[in-house]
């Protein structure tokens, strides 16, 4: 056991609990709506994704400036460096138990996989969700927005395309949890801030 | 609480009670107060006093005074049961028409007149320009006493009458006097006494429209509610000298006008649910104004037709008529309920109550096979009438429908429908000799059109927009009813639903790359299991 460092600060270890409570809740809501089984009924679905969204809304608002004025935004910038060294640890080293190549730190929270893999989600995914997901939620108001041609179905797609990405990137993202220096230093470090090594 | 507190309660209650009996005995000297709805009563009125012999004995004294009445009358279809369609160009109403329910009125005309609001049409010959047989008491009775047997071309019984002729049965002669000094507005009884029994039957043809409605409750109708809104016919289908507005012909399947205002001119159908409810009448969820836009309110608002414990026919098959029992005599089959299933003279029947209505595109066109008009699938399904619109012509709306089915004659070898004569005691009315050949001969004959003296039978439809018997509005459809796999829209082209839509492509990929992010982080972990018990 060696030093702890202080990784996660206390509003980004909020954000990321509300995050991911918010998004398993509207996956859940989600595939309802989308017609794929039946748990609370399609209209508390709707109504309840709706909620989560503008709560969602509401969270990323305080992240976005939180992020900005912070300048912890840098932790997103991707970089090349240590990309095929992560990639190899993760294919082979961890079988043999080499040590882990990356070290968080407070200036260096992600290693260069996660890094690229945030970046997608923040660029690709999320953006993805959110432009159809508002489209979706005003469709009322498309033709006063002078949207007359926008298709429904072709916003519900593509937010369903987004829907499906989101689920693929959790269920890798809950097992990816697992593969620090210890099977439960992640998840420690998210949840206590100190991540040990 | 103590015992004591318990008696002064009590007595308090009492005290209150005592109050409102001597309020009462107050209210009972005041003057009485009457809801009238008209300033003039017309038993005390000079020309009504004397005793009347007949229908036009009365319309006579009633244009003494509304000297334009039957003018207006004149120009209606209410009494010309004409229409010209100024889309289609088709020559419509009953007079023209035939459905699949008794089909046609040509050489039927002393039975179906019974609903003309006339006096004596009892053949084509009938002259439409009289003014004193215009009948104004089928839609002004306020007694409820007021009746026109079938039979008797729109007259009713004055006398005491054997009818039919011969059969022995009397049937009582009405008080017309009384009648005719009780005249006020109409009611949902005077237009019931015809539109409630359309087809022959209570609650026959339409499915929303049956004897239920004459005093409904709120569960059954909002706006009828007899102890609520009680709203008449004329409510809605305001008349406007006497032509009464909304139409089986040219429905207003989309109205974009927005509620009726006074002061604002406005020719558009005051019958229709926006002319008061506007556009957008759902307050508290936008969403519901969005469906709005494609969804005729009916849709949500009515879930089921024939909810008033009145059965409505939803399939008639003539080609079943005919059957006698072993003495050679006409026969009825009920089902468990004790309602009609089958009669010779009528064919099969099908009921229904509490139907789920059919969905379809409707733009307000309605479009006729009428009997010059040739049958070009004998074998397959004729549409008597049927409905335009699609999803994106801009100008439907998904609308609740009743589809009736049957099976009915037609003219093999001329291709054509045919129009039988099925009333009437004589020897070629369907419903008393059985025999189809000599029934449609007649009828065609009285029709002016050719005949070839084959018959066979053909598959029909007809559509009814259903647009009566609003339901509560927490009884409107729930969203599951059509955003789901199998829901109420499931043949409803054009809409993305929610639930009900996916692009399947997207749902194969999508599922695909989630199990297999799922067995990838599982197959690692797998392995790393094993990797940690080599070392
Ligand atoms: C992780 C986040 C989210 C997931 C997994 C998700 C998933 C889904 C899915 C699968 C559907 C059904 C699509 C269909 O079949 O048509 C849906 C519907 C919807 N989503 Fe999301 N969604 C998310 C976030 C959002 C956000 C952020 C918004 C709004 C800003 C939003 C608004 C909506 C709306 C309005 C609907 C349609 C509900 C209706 O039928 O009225 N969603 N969502």
């Amino acid at each position: 056991m060696g030093e702890r460092v202080y990784i996660f600060k206390g509003f980004e270890r909020f954000w990321h609990w509300a995050q991911a409570g918010l998004i398993m809740f509207m996956m859940l809501t989600g595939f309802e709506i989308h017609g794929s089984y039946a748990n609370f009924g399609f209209e508390r679905a709707v109504n309840y994704h709706t909620i989560a969204a503008w709560t969602l809304v509401g969270l990323w608002v305080f992240a976005i400036f939180w992020h900005l004025t912070t300048g912890e935004w840098r932790h997103y910038i991707p970089t090349t460096e240590k990309v095929l060294v992560m990639a190899r640890y993760y294919s082979s080293g961890i079988f043999r138990h080499e040590p882990h190549p990356f070290k968080p730190s407070q200036l260096n929270k992600h290693n260069p996989l996660q890094r690229l893999t945030y970046l997608g989600v923040l660029l690709f995914i999320s953006p993805l969700i959110w432009i159809t997901g508002w489209l979706y939620l005003f469709h009322a108001d498309w033709l006063a927005w002078g949207l007359s041609s926008l298709r429904l179905e072709w916003v519900a797609t593509g937010h369903t395309i987004g829907a499906f990405l989101m689920l693929a990137f959790f269920v890798s993202h809950i097992y990816l949890v697992t593969t620090g220096h210890t099977a439960t230093a992640h998840i420690k470090a998210m949840i206590t801030g100190w991540e040990e090594s | 609480m103590g015992l004591n507190s318990l008696r002064q309660a009590a007595g308090l209650c009492l005290a209150g009670l005592l109050c409102l009996f001597s309020a009462n005995t107050v209210a009972a000297d005041a003057p009485r107060p009457l809801k009238l709805t008209t300033t003039a009563d017309h038993s005390k009125f000079k020309e009504l006093q004397r005793e009347f012999q007949s229908g036009p004995d009365v319309t006579k004294a009633c244009l003494s005074c509304h000297t334009e009445a039957a003018g207006q009358i004149h120009r209606t279809k209410h009494w010309k049961w004409e229409f010209l369609n100024p889309v289609s160009g088709q020559t419509l109403g009953k007079k023209s028409v035939l459905n699949n329910f008794c089909i046609s009125v040509a050489s039927n005309y002393s039975a179906c007149t019974s609903c003309h609001v006339g006096y004596g049409w009892k053949d084509a010959s009938f002259d439409f320009s009289v003014e004193e047989n215009v009948d104004c008491l089928v839609c002004h009775d306020t007694t409820g006493i007021y009746k026109k047997p079938p039979g008797l071309a729109g007259n009713p019984v004055v006398k005491d009458t054997e009818l039919p002729p011969g059969s022995g049965k009397i049937v009582k002669g009405i008080d017309i006097t009384k009648v005719a000094q009780k005249v006020g507005k109409s009611s949902r009884d005077t237009c019931g006494s015809c539109h409630f029994f359309g087809g022959g039957g209570d609650g026959v043809k339409h499915g929303d429209l049956d004897s239920s409605m004459a005093a409904p409750d709120k569960e059954l109708d909002v706006h009828m509610d007899a102890t609520g809104l009680d709203f008449t016919c004329a409510t809605c289908h305001k008349t406007s000298s006497h032509d009464v507005a909304g139409s089986r012909y040219t429905p207003t399947a989309m109205d974009k006008e927005g509620a009726h205002v006074r002061g604002k001119e406005d020719k558009s159908n005051p019958a229709t649910c926006v002319s008061c409810h506007d556009n957008t009448p759902h307050k508290k969820d936008e969403r519901l104004n969005q469906h709005a836009t494609k969804l005729a309110c009916q849709t949500c608002h009515i879930p089921e037709f024939a909810r008033g414990g009145v059965a409505t026919k939803m399939s008639w098959d003539w080609s079943k008529a005919g059957e006698r029992d072993a003495e050679g005599k006409q026969i009825t089959r009920k089902d468990a309920k004790g309602r009609i299933i089958y009669e010779s003279r009528k064919g099969a029947f099908e009921l229904g109550e509490n139907v789920r209505p059919e969905y379809f595109w409707f733009n307000g066109d309605v479009n006729y096979t009428l009997v010059t008009d040739k049958i070009d699938k004998p074998d397959g399904v004729t549409r008597i009438n049927w409905l335009g619109g699609s999803p994106t012509d801009g100008k439907s709306m998904i609308w609740p429908v009743k589809v009736f089915r049957g099976s009915q004659p037609y003219d093999p070898e001329n291709k054509t429908l045919v129009k039988p004569h099925t009333a009437g005691n004589d020897d070629t009315g369907y419903w008393k000799n059985l025999v189809w050949d000599k029934a449609i001969e007649t009828g065609m004959k009285d029709a002016g059109l050719p005949f070839s003296g084959k018959v066979d039978f053909v598959k029909t439809e007809m559509f009814w927009p259903i647009t009566h018997m609003v339901a509560p509005k927490e009884k409107a459809l729930a969203c599951s009813e059509c955003h789901s796999k199998n829901g109420r829209l499931a043949g409803i082209q054009g809409v993305y639903i929610p639930g009900r839509d996916a692009n399947p492509l997207v749902d194969r990929l999508g599922w695909g790359i989630a199990l297999l992010s799922l067995i990838g982080s599982l197959g690692h972990g797998l392995m790393r299991f094993a990797a940690r018990r080599k070392h």
